[in-house]
């Protein structure tokens, strides 16, 4: 199932209704326990505040010479023997990624993990065109079985039980003559390990993301803790990494910067296992790697964010720290936000690249708490953006018409001080008197949202204004 | 493919308001590319001597790895076998090609059988020499090449590497520094390693051996007089 091809950010309110009250999914978020390691991680290495302000100059940078960077990188990348495709849109990337395929006769392709794949629903297209997609990071691997998303963007299966994952091994892999229903994580991992290295070993093409490229050297680089992105990479003949643009760092020493942030931010490890940086296909005289490197930079939509409120989002490095934090992702878990990026970073981005008519109702899903701008690495203001797209949208008049009247209606009195006075204080001393009755309200109309939950407090009989002015006048 | 190329790179132009980037600022940024310049290298980066090598090895046991330290090469062999009896292996290795390995007296071991070369999915036990060691996080850094396949690092079940303390750095900068030293040009690949492979993709709870090696195991060879006493 992809949500590239079928989004439903548009149905966030019933899909986030829905994500409360299924029980499976909230047992199964309740063991998202990145914050309070990240927490520790961070607690050990005093420098991080100030990496984190020089990671943010960094990306800054990259992005203010953004051009010369990737045309940089592409001479280093030739230099060593690889090819760069460019592509504007993921059908552009599709075919580039198809062509190479074919280039090489590929029946299957093992892949690392990779958001930019979701993003352009890279799975149902190759299996369309007859090659078998194989996802061999262990959360990938699940929900492909499963027929899901994504619910995280470095925990794929976040929002599946380990009975979950046993059931559906139990059905899956009676293929391959394992037909014990299994109950430990341990036998999990190992029946999936066994599987998936015939997987590695048969494959014709590995694709993997990137979590950065170096201008410098026109190297790419993946963080993984499984080493299936090295396997992916190492043993077909043919290497795609699909990265897009704004993944650029200038050189070796910046990215070591923002290394230091990455791992500690996104799961809270000093490092993450696997650092692994690759530049172009293997030499002559070596006696294992990829024959071929090419490197897809698919665009969609992001160099249209530069010079744009939205140009800070480009920093983002897909650590996840956002999401992890955020109360409202950590309730209804990735699926309701109901498009490829989840959680705060997925609330920005996503309305850039599929539109704010779609995504509208994202931007909205926050409390504005600012936990996610306080842990992220790069320092994304993302509050901020989140209150641009909401401007947007009520610009667009694409907010709901109940919001839009009730802010208009507010705006009218708003401009008219004594009106609003004369309404508020009206409306306070209606419920002072009903509070004085009978205490605390228990259902209020047009607040049954509120009501269903907790009380309403008895108001006082009186305006904030009015209190204010009494204090004043002591 | 060019008409994207140009499209995506006009683009980039347009929304930051300029053309192709000047003369003198491309001046600059080459020289900004070619410099090397290190930001800040947090304290636990910078370390030398014995506080290096100490935190090297305290960091690799943090990162979930084991480490056996030995006074010198001729007591590498003995320290490979004793873990590989340790762990219930058989004393099979596939050892990497790499001739800085060949200073090590294995004729001591006669027991142990090693085979060198490509990697078979096979093998059971992995051996390769590090590049560097990194004390900052217990990091090993290993290059690829034709006496160093990478895919050693990854297939075997159990992972040792063996690595001096002469070729421990601080931190990552100082790891740079020395490959560009070492070769002209970057590697096909180089493969950062902290620790033993591992996923906590089901429920969070963390398993060892995902998809590389359940065990990694690292052989300090503390025979650096710079680095003083051990």
């Amino acid at each position: 199932m992809s949500l590239a091809l079928h989004p439903t950010s548009k149905a966030f309110k019933a899909n986030a209704r829905a994500a409360l009250k299924n029980e499976t999914l909230q047992r199964a978020m309740g063991h998202l326990g990145f914050a309070q390691k990240r927490l520790e991680a961070v607690g050990r290495l005093p420098e991080f505040e100030a990496l984190r302000d020089q990671a943010r100059d960094i990306k800054n940078h990259t992005l203010q010479h953004l051009d010369f960077y990737l045309e940089h990188y592409e001479e280093k990348l030739r230099q060593s023997g690889g090819e760069v495709h460019w592509c504007r849109t993921p059908e552009e990337a599709r075919q580039a990624i198809l062509s190479i395929c074919r280039s090489v006769g590929a029946r299957t392709i093992t892949k690392g993990k990779t958001m930019v794949a979701e993003e352009i629903a890279l799975n149902p297209f190759l299996e369309a065109n007859g090659v078998a997609p194989v996802e061999t990071d262990l959360g990938e691997y699940i929900i492909q079985l499963r027929d899901e998303p994504p619910s995280h963007i470095i925990a794929p299966a976040i929002h599946v039980t380990k009975e979950q994952v046993a059931d559906t091994f139990l059905e899956k892999h009676a293929a391959y003559g394992k037909t014990k229903l299994l109950s430990e994580p341990r036998e999990m991992l190992e029946e999936a390990r066994g599987i998936l290295r015939e997987k590695f070993l048969g494959a014709d093409v590995g694709l993997t993301g990137a979590n950065f490229l170096i201008a410098e050297t026109g190297s790419s680089i993946i963080v993984t803790n499984e080493g299936n992105g090295d396997l992916t990479q190492l043993l077909p003949r043919v290497h795609i990494v699909l990265a897009t643009p704004e993944k650029m760092v200038p050189t070796l020493e910046d990215v070591s910067t923002i290394l230091r942030l990455l791992a500690r931010s996104a799961t809270g490890q000093e490092f993450s296992v696997y650092t692994t940086v690759s530049t172009g296909p293997k030499r002559p005289q070596d006696i294992d790697g990829p024959e071929q490197y090419h490197v897809v930079i698919l665009d969609n939509g992001r160099t249209a964010m530069l010079g744009t409120a939205f140009q800070d989002m480009l920093r983002c490095i897909r650590c996840s720290a956002c999401l992890n934090h955020c109360p409202v992702y950590n309730a209804i878990g990735g699926h309701a936000y109901g498009w490829v990026y989840p959680g705060p970073m997925g609330s920005v981005l996503t309305p850039g690249l599929i539109g704010v008519d779609q995504a509208g109702a994202l931007p909205n899903a926050s409390t504005f708490c600012g936990k996610c701008e306080s842990v992220c690495p790069m320092k994304i203001p993302l509050p901020g953006m989140m209150r641009h797209w909401r401007e947007r949208e009520y610009e667009q008049r694409l907010s709901p018409p109940a919001q839009r009247w009730g802010l208009a209606a507010w705006a009218f009195a708003a401009k008219r001080p004594r009106l609003y006075r004369l309404l508020t204080g009206l409306a306070a001393r209606v419920l002072g008197l009903w509070g004085r009755r009978h205490g605390n309200m228990h259902n209020l109309p047009l607040a049954g949202g509120w009501t269903q939950f907790r009380d309403f407090p008895a108001p006082e009989g009186k305006t904030f204004h009015q209190l204010w002015s009494e204090r004043g006048q002591r | 493919m060019t008409e994207a190329r140009a499209q995506i790179l006009t683009s980039i132009r347009l929304a930051l308001g300029r053309g192709v980037v000047d003369a003198a600022t491309q001046q600059e940024l080459r020289a900004r590319l070619n410099g090397h310049r290190r930001n800040l290298v947090p304290a636990r980066g910078q370390v030398t001597g014995r506080q290096k090598v100490e935190d090297f090895a305290r960091m690799v046991e943090f990162s979930l790895a084991s480490i056996a330290r030995v006074r010198s090469v001729d007591e590498v062999p003995a320290a490979v076998t004793d873990y590989l009896k340790q762990q219930n292996l058989p004393a099979e290795i596939r050892m990497a090609p790499d001739k800085r390995l060949d200073a090590i007296p294995w004729g001591r071991t006669p027991l142990l059988k090693i085979a060198r070369g490509m990697p078979d999915p096979k093998d059971e036990v992995g051996l390769s020499g590090a590049f560097a060691g990194i004390a900052e996080t217990g990091t090993l850094m290993l290059v690829s090449g034709p006496d160093t396949p990478s895919t050693l690092n990854f297939l075997p079940e159990t992972h040792v590497v063996v690595v001096r303390a002469s070729e421990l750095v601080g931190g990552y900068e100082d790891a740079w520094t020395k490959l560009r030293a070492a070769m002209p040009s970057m590697p096909r690949t180089v493969n950062f390693i902290t620790g033993p492979s591992r996923s906590g993709d089901i429920e969070q709870t963390l398993q060892l051996g995902a998809h590389g090696p359940r065990r990694l195991h690292v052989v300090l060879i503390d025979d650096d007089p710079q680095a003083g006493p051990a």
